[in-house]
């Protein structure tokens, strides 16, 4: 048995100390350790993007990145979009799009969108299909998800939309 | 976008596009996957897999791996009783013989999962190494080695002599083919050519899981991702030897499936250690495990020979299709016999089917089963056909159309379908008469359809006191049919969709369901779910009668109001009603339990333009366009999702899916890095066209619709890089080096 290790981080904007063994994953310590089942394991290896969270604003394979890694940093997750006001305007666009079937890439997609919109908040359809080339979604053959993604770009430009957020 | 169907929109909630139920729940990461579940005192089970690709077990010593700190127990095949259902036990845990690469042998359960897999590497196994055959050609040869050393070939004529690797071998003949290949060598065209198919996974991005508990009472409770809980359930309890009431399956939100999930894999296993255990045990496969040992698609090698006169009518069609079952029998090769003509008028034909077993993972039903690669196999001869003939490929097509009365090679006859008004609206549709420009640009036309399966289903549909329904079927959600479902409630019911809260229940709380497959769930359970809210009426009405003191054949339910010839001022609202049922009698519960027989098709016509690069073989996806008879769109907005998820499917089988095995059986890509999914990248903009011939059979004239999307692609992008590059692709997928290689190129 190895020994653990304390890891005090943010995540989704809540200050936490967890326990973890210096093997394992960001993506084990949110889903086995944190209870946050929101993010998915799809490969384990970098490939499908089931795993996408934000460590510091910056788009990251959570499998990629130990748990011991993210001491002193901030971690966002699908977990941390909507809040009391209600869903999110990504997550709203993608309901009322119909950007998602099994829904199972969906959170992993959710944050790229994220990571990609606090960038450029007004992507060419070129950029959000090769920015999210990183994220296998096997159900929707992405038609929806890109016109999900320029739908929020288009709620998130809207001037309250943006102070909300 | 979708063209308007034949008649005027009759219906008040069926054809709109309400929000999906589970939207809220998927986009905040509430919903709850396989992996997802958790139980108190959990423990996590991994499973040891064959190295090899054929091996006698001469011995598992398992005493290392128990004595690890946080190891709770170890099973083998040992632990399941004696079957008859042998190779079904075997699949789960190996007793004799390893027959493929992942093939699992053992199961160990420990406090953590990666204390489980550190006990899995101390198990020791003593294999006598056989040789190995993967390819479904040399697996047919006498000289092979024997998967299964007493299996024979079962035919029409009975069982083989001597045993084979062939399992089964299926004939359909219609008519005399070779008066009809005659008519075509006499005056006109014959085309005969081979093709090659690799083994492709369904790609669902969550992986399978289970979680069991086997409580002191012997009752087992299992949480799956899976396609039908009642397969599962009937699994279990046949290779644990329970009775069918002492076995709970729970289904989770399942993370895609598309055929993948209709088989236990690890729940047998995971049962078993919880009972060893006394612990709840949770088995999550690995991506590498998903692919050495679920899933695959078989492979399959397919001659095709047809004949058509000079003006363009096909006079004989002959198949062989010898389809790569895997390790154990059932490749559904009769699925590809079923559909290799079915689209097609044609007088005579011949078609023979061989499932065939080779060491690779046991071949699983993958949208459409089987059907891609015959129809990449027969619409390439047709388009051969076509252009010899000196006919557009439409045209030509149109002219062989099948139609209702067509009886096909198999033998069964068409009724009412859609076959040629989809061929005649992707003649009509824009993209097809757009000219095409460019240097290496082709465009590509194939046709191609699939039968929706009917099969078990039920619903319960309580009515609330507050007006509202609630409304479970058997039926896994596999894409929104939950809402296609409240959709069909609502119609009948007069409600609103926020009036309906559908739900799939587990196996003790609603009557049997066949797995949601073969396109079956809006169109079979559909029509249990229209009896129930038609029977919850019926009852209704009988409590409006009651209260009014009027017969019950005088009261009528129209727009959500009950009302009586009898006395025009008595009437109540569906709601008001519903407050009353106490008074009245108790709570009011419609039942629909049916097992449709009718099999429905559904074709499609897909027209792409690709632009094939001559320096590097690749494929560029310029324009896509689906053509598909739905029969009636319940929701034209998944349908249209169902439609271009399926293209893309289909582009990614066309162009770079496809298992590599290496002589001795290893798996030499069994990541996403190696097997390449398309991304957002990959694939343009897709058009999907709805046409609307309705199917009789049901209410509101749906037919199923997943499935039929996938089966064009390859053959159309074929025909489309014939027509960019001058060569004719005959093995999927078509890779960059392949492409070249046709070329003269490399």
């Amino acid at each position: 048995m190895t020994s653990k290790t304390v890891v005090s981080t943010t995540i989704n904007g809540e200050r936490i100390e967890f326990l973890c063994e210096p093997h394992q994953s960001l993506l084990e310590c949110l889903r086995d350790i944190l209870g946050l089942t929101g993010t998915k394991e799809g490969c384990n290896d970098g490939n499908c993007g089931a795993c996408s969270v934000l460590l510091d604003g910056r788009l990251v394979n959570s499998c990629l990145v130990l748990g011991v890694e993210v001491e002193g940093r901030e971690v966002t997750t699908v977990e941390g979009l909507a809040d009391w006001r209600g869903l999110h305007p990504i997550q709203q666009a993608f309901v009322e799009e119909d950007a998602l079937q099994c829904g199972f890439c969906t959170p992993g997609i959710l944050i790229a969108t994220k990571a990609l919109l606090d960038r450029e908040p007004d992507p060419s359809e070129e950029r959000i299909r090769t920015w999210l080339a990183g994220n296998l979604c096997r159900c929707t053959g992405y038609e929806a998800i890109v016109r999900a993604v320029q739908s929020a770009a288009a709620r998130l430009a809207q001037p309250d939309e943006e102070m909300a957020r | 976008m979708s063209a308007k169907g034949q008649s005027a929109q009759p219906f008040r909630v069926v054809g709109t596009r309400p929000l999906r139920y589970d939207g809220a729940d998927k986009v905040t990461g509430r919903a709850l996957y396989g992996p997802d579940i958790s139980l108190p005192g959990l423990l996590h089970g991994k499973m040891l897999r064959s190295p090899h690709a054929h091996a006698r077990i001469l011995s598992i010593d398992t005493s290392r791996a128990e004595a690890l700190p946080g190891v709770h127990g170890v099973v083998t095949a040992q632990d399941l009783p004696e079957t008859e259902a042998q190779a079904a036990r075997d699949h789960v845990l190996a007793s004799d013989k390893a027959l493929y690469v992942g093939h699992s042998i053992a199961a160990v359960a420990a406090s953590t999962p990666h204390i489980a897999e550190q006990a899995v590497q101390l198990i020791k196994v003593e294999y006598e190494v056989l040789p190995a055959v993967v390819d479904v050609m040399e697996a047919i040869k006498v000289s092979a080695p024997l998967l299964h050393e007493t299996m024979k070939t079962r035919s029409l004529a009975g069982e083989s002599q001597t045993p084979s690797n062939i399992a089964s071998h299926l004939q359909h003949v219609k008519g005399d083919p070779a008066v009809g290949f005659a008519e075509a060598a006499a005056d006109g065209v014959i085309v005969e050519r081979e093709f090659r198919a690799a083994m492709t996974h369904q790609g669902y991005i969550e992986p399978h899981a289970a979680t069991a508990e086997w409580s002191a009472n012997g009752h087992l409770t299992v949480y799956t991702t899976t396609q039908g809980t009642f397969s599962i359930r009937d699994h279990l309890a046949e290779l644990l030897h329970l009775p069918l009431s002492q076995v709970r399956v729970v289904p989770t939100e399942v993370g895609g499936a598309f055929g993948g999930k209709n088989d236990g894999y690890v729940d047998v296993a995971a049962a078993l250690l919880s009972r060893k255990t006394n612990h709840p045990v949770k088995i999550v496969m690995t991506r590498a495990e998903v692919f050495l040992a679920t899933g695959p698609a078989p492979g399959a090698f397919i001659r095709v020979k047809m004949g058509a006169t000079r003006d363009g009518r096909i006079t004989a069609a002959r198949a062989e299709l010898y389809y790569e079952a895997g390790a154990y029998p059932g490749a559904f090769v009769g699925a590809a016999a079923d559909v290799i003509f079915g689209p097609y008028n044609i007088p005579h034909g011949q078609i023979d089917g061989y499932d065939v077993v080779v060491n690779k993972p046991k071949a699983a039903t993958y949208r459409a089963p089987c059907a891609p690669p015959v129809c990449f196999a027969a619409e390439q001869v047709i388009d051969e056909l076509a252009e010899k003939t000196g006919l557009d490929p439409l045209e030509f097509r149109l002219r062989n159309c099948a139609k209702e009365g067509t009886r096909q090679i198999n033998g069964s006859v068409h009724t009412d379908i859609g076959c040629c008004q989809v061929l005649e609206a992707a003649q009509r549709h824009p993209h097809y008469s757009t000219p095409l420009e460019g240097a290496h640009r082709g465009r590509g036309v194939a046709h191609g359809y699939w039968g929706n399966w009917g099969a078990r289903s039920s619903c319960t549909l309580s009515v609330n006191a507050d007006g509202t329904v609630s409304l479970v079927t058997g039926s896994v959600d596999l894409s929104g049919t939950r809402t296609s479902l409240a959709m069909q409630a609502a119609e009948v019911l007069g409600l609103t969709m926020e009036q309906i809260k559908p739900s799939v229940g587990d196996t003790d709380s609603i009557g049997y369901a066949d797995t949601s497959a073969g396109s079956r769930t809006t169109v079979a359970t559909g029509i249990a779910v229209v009896r129930a809210a038609q029977g919850a009426v019926a009852q209704m009405k009988e409590r409006a009668a009651q209260l009014w003191g009027v017969p019950a054949d005088t009261v009528s339910f129209d727009q959500g109001m009950f009302a009586t010839g009898e006395n025009p001022d008595k009437q109540l609202t569906f709601a008001e009603l519903a407050a009353r049922l106490s008074e009245t009698g108790g709570p009011v519960t419609g039942v629909g339990n049916v097992n449709v027989e009718e099999w429905g098709v559904a074709f499609g016509t897909h027209i792409v333009d690709v632009e094939v690069d001559p320096e590097t073989g690749r494929v560029t996806i310029l324009r896509y366009t689906a053509v598909q008879d739905v029969g009636r769109a319940i929701h034209p907005g998944h349908v249209e999702g169902q439609m271009v998820g399926g293209v893309v499917q289909g582009i990614g089988l066309a162009l770079h899916e496809g298992y590599v095995y290496d002589q001795e059986g290893q798996l030499l890509n069994p990541t996403f890095l190696d097997y390449k999914l398309p991304t957002a990248l990959d694939v343009p903009p897709i058009e999907a066209v709805i046409v609307e011939v309705p199917y009789p059979k049901h209410p509101f004239g749906a037919r199923g619709v997943g499935e039929t999307p996938i089966v064009p692609p390859p053959a159309a992008i074929a025909n489309a890089i014939y027509h960019a590059a001058g060569v004719r692709m005959d093995e999927l997928p078509m890779t960059p080096a392949r492409i070249l290689e046709k070329m003269g190129v490399i």
